[in-house]
């Protein structure tokens, strides 16, 4: 490989790996301390952005994804634990903020609705292969005396012609 | 045949005429959610308050500056009236479509509209209000998007219906248009004040 195509190759791949994680947290909201950074973009990658829906604040580049992600940290500062923290923003934005729905009554169906369906299949599948070696048990009908004479002479034609019966 | 043998038979013909209804009732249930779903009226970016029947969070809105208005806190919520609560910038478009309804609606005096200056610089809402007129009789300001978060608000405008014990009773997303208004936000207000 030429230098040049290696370093253009080298320099491409650096700034994919240096450009996936930096996501939308600007660098004036990053705390000092880094574990309390650590638990705030955990907890930011959690809660949806209001505004895009389908992003998480961590990584939405949205006003109100910025405010919450301060928020975030404002409280993390205060000493309030995640659980605390995502409590407060459920109290205001509801469930749907959290990327990941909670378990409880509302959202059994949502957690268990696939297994349920997959349970459903499978007895119907059960139900099917156990009727049908009912209907396969007989077998088919051994041959009658005519049809076994037949095949015997089809076997025996060894020229290949065309059966004269 | 005995008469166990004929019921049993009957079962499992009614059993098997229910299973073949089974897929008609999965389609029409399918059918209904594709319904819902293609709906045009539906907004599927517009979540449900989690606010509604909520007293209004505790705030204190400071007055816009260099306007005679006063600002606007929770107490002001409390006064035994029914009060609108909108949220409004002059940044936003839907907000300058829904401004003449609000005039409208302020000159009829029927309920108070307190404005929630939502993220705005001062003179730029200012300058808003002086060439559109201010419909509103109190405006706090939040100028972080701080309060806005404790009304859960993920958007501008929103406008809030609060009665006259400071619970906040619906919540409008978006503009109002005068469908909305007519047909929901006044008749609500009516019936809260009755």
């Amino acid at each position: 490989m030429r230098p040049g195509l290696a370093a253009i190759l080298i320099g491409l791949l650096a700034f994919a790996f240096a450009s996936a994680p930096a996501g939308a947290v600007n660098p004036d909201e990053i705390l000092d301390d880094p574990v309390l950074e650590e638990r705030a973009r955990d907890l930011s990658a959690g809660l949806r952005c209001l505004v895009c829906q389908n992003q998480s604040i961590d990584s939405s580049n949205a006003e109100l994804a910025r405010d919450l992600r301060l928020l975030v940290r404002e409280r993390l500062v205060k000493g309030d634990s995640d659980d605390e923290i995502r409590a407060y923003v459920v109290a205001r934005y509801g469930d749907f903020v959290l990327l990941r729905p909670p378990l409880k009554p509302e959202t059994y169906f949502l957690w268990f609705g696939p297994v349920l369906i997959l349970a459903l299949g499978a007895l119907g599948v059960a139900f099917y292969l156990r009727r049908r070696p009912a209907a396969a048990v007989g077998g088919p009908k051994p041959l009658d005396q005519g049809e076994r004479a037949r095949l015997a002479r089809l076997l025996d034609d060894k020229d290949g012609s065309a059966p004269k019966s | 045949m005995t008469e166990p043998a004929k019921d049993r038979a009957k079962t499992g013909t009614t059993a098997r005429q229910l299973a073949y209804l089974a897929p008609i009732l999965v389609f029409v249930v399918m059918s209904g959610y594709f319904l819902w779903g293609l709906d045009p009226g539906r907004n599927p970016r517009e979540l449900p308050s989690v606010m509604i029947d909520k007293p209004a969070p505790e705030f204190t809105a400071g007055p816009l500056a260099g306007i005679a208005v006063p600002g606007l806190a929770t107490a002001d919520l409390r006064t035994g009236q029914v009060s609108l609560v909108n949220v409004f910038a002059s940044w936003c478009i839907p907000c300058r479509a829904e401004h003449p309804l609000l005039m409208d609606l302020a000159r009829r005096e029927e309920v108070s509209i307190f404005g929630l200056n939502y993220k705005n610089k001062p003179e730029e809402a200012r300058a808003w209000l002086e060439e559109l007129g201010n419909p509103y009789t109190r405006i706090g300001t939040d100028e972080n998007g701080r309060i806005g978060i404790d009304w859960g608000v993920t958007g501008v405008p929103e406008t809030f219906v609060i009665d006259g014990s400071g619970h906040i009773r619906y919540r409008h997303w978006g503009p109002i248009d005068k469908d909305a208004l007519e047909r929901t936000i006044l008749p609500l207000i009516e019936e809260l004040r009755g």
